[in-house]
């Protein structure tokens, strides 16, 4: 088998994906910008790091999108998610008065339970994930409102290392980012699991006759997805100092994290894809933020320009489709 | 679901089993009227229902608009965002001139033409998913009316702009008033019926959202339907938001999240997600219960963002129902 799989990997030819060029592409775009504007500085660690940085939140969010939506699922309900999990940390932690072990363990569980309902739904009741996904969301959303409307607590003094913490010269927040990218890529390739989410995805019908429960996948990639929804929540919760009812939803990081699964190449239909071509996505993004930045682009028509890329990147690979599209 | 539906049964007891069957929502929209005068007795009253008409107007007519997109198998999340443009935009433009309000109003009908096309042609040429395409079409609207505005709409609308959801005649025989918005609901809510049930374009598009590739072969041009119904989406939403520029004024959260209110009408009016299937007359129940419903929340005294849940647990629901009814069908 290694065999097989070194053939395939063509190790002298240096022929990037679609997605390296969009990585490539990003970073020269992030060099070019930064030495245009004369804000060398963007170049040095401090300014690469500090790009990487605001791949973090997506990011962690997009890894989750990326498994559901190979399982050939989609989850419109994580930003909501990111509000509830943000706002719950700095609830439930009071600042230092509840330490931050038991309030961490709290959100993830509550963010599992959503996931769970989710798959649930989809898999058991046959609704929509969309549909499904957008009524968890707003039951979510509505539910918190009315419990909140504005910053709760706050979070420990500790646990604010979680966005602005060290280790030698590396953030806490990337090394969890790098880590938890890591082992998604290792379940995709490597493990039964991640084969089943791609037969699942694929043919669904072909899945269930081969011995596959298709439910089993589609609930646990739906529960990942929300897990990771929720250390997003933990994260912003950390860089914020507290959590507020909007923080998700005015990151439109449903719909962006959608977006960058698809600039990825993955398929929105499900059954193919990875995590490399989300990551470069999130790249895009994050030198798309820090360019409108240095370049000092009104927030409004920021505003105007993503929305119009977001449709431009997803078109530049849907556009050959020859399938219906809904 | 149509008013009045012959279900047959299966096996030999077809025969026996054939009656008639009203829609829920009928039922639904009656109980909620019921439990409304309940608590607020002068509601039946003439003045109370054409006052209950002319709130609801706005969410019912974006709901007949979004039913076309819906009949075929997609979705419109901008047209909460192109009833803010509206808003915003007729009160710069006019900056409370009445002469302006006409010229104003055709522009208006214009960028929701042009937005109507626009999310059409990137959905059916581009191939994107209708949700990431009026998902970007929101970011933009939102985005150009902030622009536009400075972030901070001041200014008002002329009187006669507002006219359209403000003024009441009074003294009318039988009805006691009558508002000008009631009017233009009832043309919005005939034009949409006749276009869906009674031309070829309406059978066109429910043949289409039953099965895309079914039509293409039979001849049907997709593309022409499909963006004309993005289209009759958009222009409701300038008519809405036109009627809500007159009772709520200029704020840049007029017409928030209606887009999400005005597919869970649609649901609740027994409109099948994802295509194939629906009605106005449906719709329009639909449209009428969810805001019944909204009322009757105000007289319990929950917060709005209530509103948000109730929302999500019925889009849910509703399509729970309809995938066991797909199942069994």
């Amino acid at each position: 088998v290694s065999d097989i799989v070194r053939t395939r990997s063509r190790p002298l030819s240096f022929r990037p994906s679609p997605a390296g060029w969009i990585a490539l592409g990003s970073a020269v775009a992030f060099a070019i910008i930064a030495l245009a504007t004369g804000q060398a500085a963007q170049l040095s660690w401090e300014g690469i790091t500090g790009l990487l940085e605001r791949m973090v939140a997506l990011g962690i969010t997009a890894i989750g999108q990326t498994l559901v939506i190979i399982a050939g699922s989609i989850d419109l309900s994580v930003a909501h998610l990111i509000s509830v999990s943000a706002v719950l940390t700095s609830f439930f932690m009071q600042g230092d008065s509840n330490g931050f072990l038991v309030p961490v363990v709290a959100v993830l569980g509550i963010a599992a339970f959503v996931g769970l309902i989710n798959g649930l739904l989809v898999a058991w009741l046959a609704v929509n994930p969309l549909i499904a996904t957008l009524g968890t969301g707003l039951i979510l959303q509505g539910v918190l409102s009315a419990a909140f409307n504005d910053f709760a607590g706050a979070v420990a003094k500790s646990f604010q290392s979680f966005a602005y913490g060290t280790i030698g010269p590396l953030p806490i927040s990337l090394l969890t980012f790098a880590l938890l990218s890591m082992n998604a890529i290792f379940v995709l390739r490597r493990t039964v699991f991640g084969a089943h989410l791609y037969a699942v995805g694929g043919n669904s019908a072909g899945a269930r006759f081969a011995g596959i429960r298709t439910e089993r996948v589609v609930i646990t990639a739906h529960v990942a997805a929300s897990l990771l929804a929720g250390v997003t929540g933990l994260y912003l919760a950390s860089r914020l100092g507290s959590g507020a009812p909007w923080v998700g939803e005015s990151g439109l990081y449903d719909l962006e994290s959608i977006a960058v699964v698809v600039i990825g190449g993955t398929l929105l239909s499900g059954g193919r894809g990875g995590i490399g071509g989300t990551l470069a996505g999130v790249l895009l993004f994050a030198v798309l933020d820090a360019g409108f930045n240095m370049i000092g682009v009104d927030p409004f028509l920021k505003q105007i320009l993503r929305g119009a890329i977001v449709v431009a990147a997803v078109a530049a690979y849907a556009f050959r489709t020859k399938a219906y599209v809904g | 679901m149509s008013a009045v539906d012959l279900k047959s049964g299966a096996g030999g007891l077809a025969g026996m089993r054939v009656r008639l069957r009203i829609a829920p929502v009928y039922l639904v929209l009656l109980a909620l009227c019921a439990a409304i005068t309940w608590y607020n007795p002068s509601f039946i009253e003439p003045a109370g229902l054409m006052n209950f008409l002319r709130r609801a107007a706005p969410l019912a007519i974006l709901t007949c608009g979004q039913l076309f997109v819906l009949a075929t198998g997609g979705f419109d999340l901008s047209v909460g965002s192109l009833i803010t443009f509206t808003v915003i935009a007729a009160s710069l433009l006019t900056l409370g001139d009445a002469l302006l309000t006409w010229p104003a109003i055709t522009f208006l009908y214009g960028v929701g033409l042009t937005v109507g096309l626009v999310n059409g042609l990137v959905v059916h040429r581009l191939k994107v998913p209708s949700i990431i395409t009026t998902l970007g079409m929101l970011l933009m609207l939102k985005g150009a009316a902030l622009a536009w505005s400075g972030g901070s709409p001041r200014g008002y609308l002329p009187e006669n702009f507002r006219a359209f959801g403000r003024l009441v005649w009074r003294d009318i025989p039988v009805i006691d008033t009558l508002p000008l918005a009631v009017i233009v609901l009832v043309i919005f809510v005939a034009i949409s019926w006749w276009l869906l049930h009674s031309t070829q374009f309406g059978k066109l598009a429910l043949a289409i959202g039953d099965n895309a590739r079914a039509a293409e072969l039979s001849g049907v041009l997709v593309g022409r339907v499909r963006v004309a119904a993005f289209v009759i989406s958009a222009i409701s939403a300038v008519t809405a938001g036109i009627l809500i520029g007159g009772y709520s004024g200029v704020s840049v959260d007029a017409g928030n999240g209606m887009d999400l209110q005005a597919i869970a009408a649609a649901v609740i009016g027994g409109v099948r997600l994802l295509g194939g299937r629906g009605s106005v007359p449906g719709a329009v129940a639909g449209a009428l219960s969810l805001y019944a419903l909204f009322t009757l929340l105000n007289f319990l005294g929950l917060p709005q963002p209530v509103r948000l849940a109730v929302q999500g647990a019925i889009l849910i629901v509703a399509a729970a129902i309809a995938g066991r009814q797909r199942r069994e069908a």
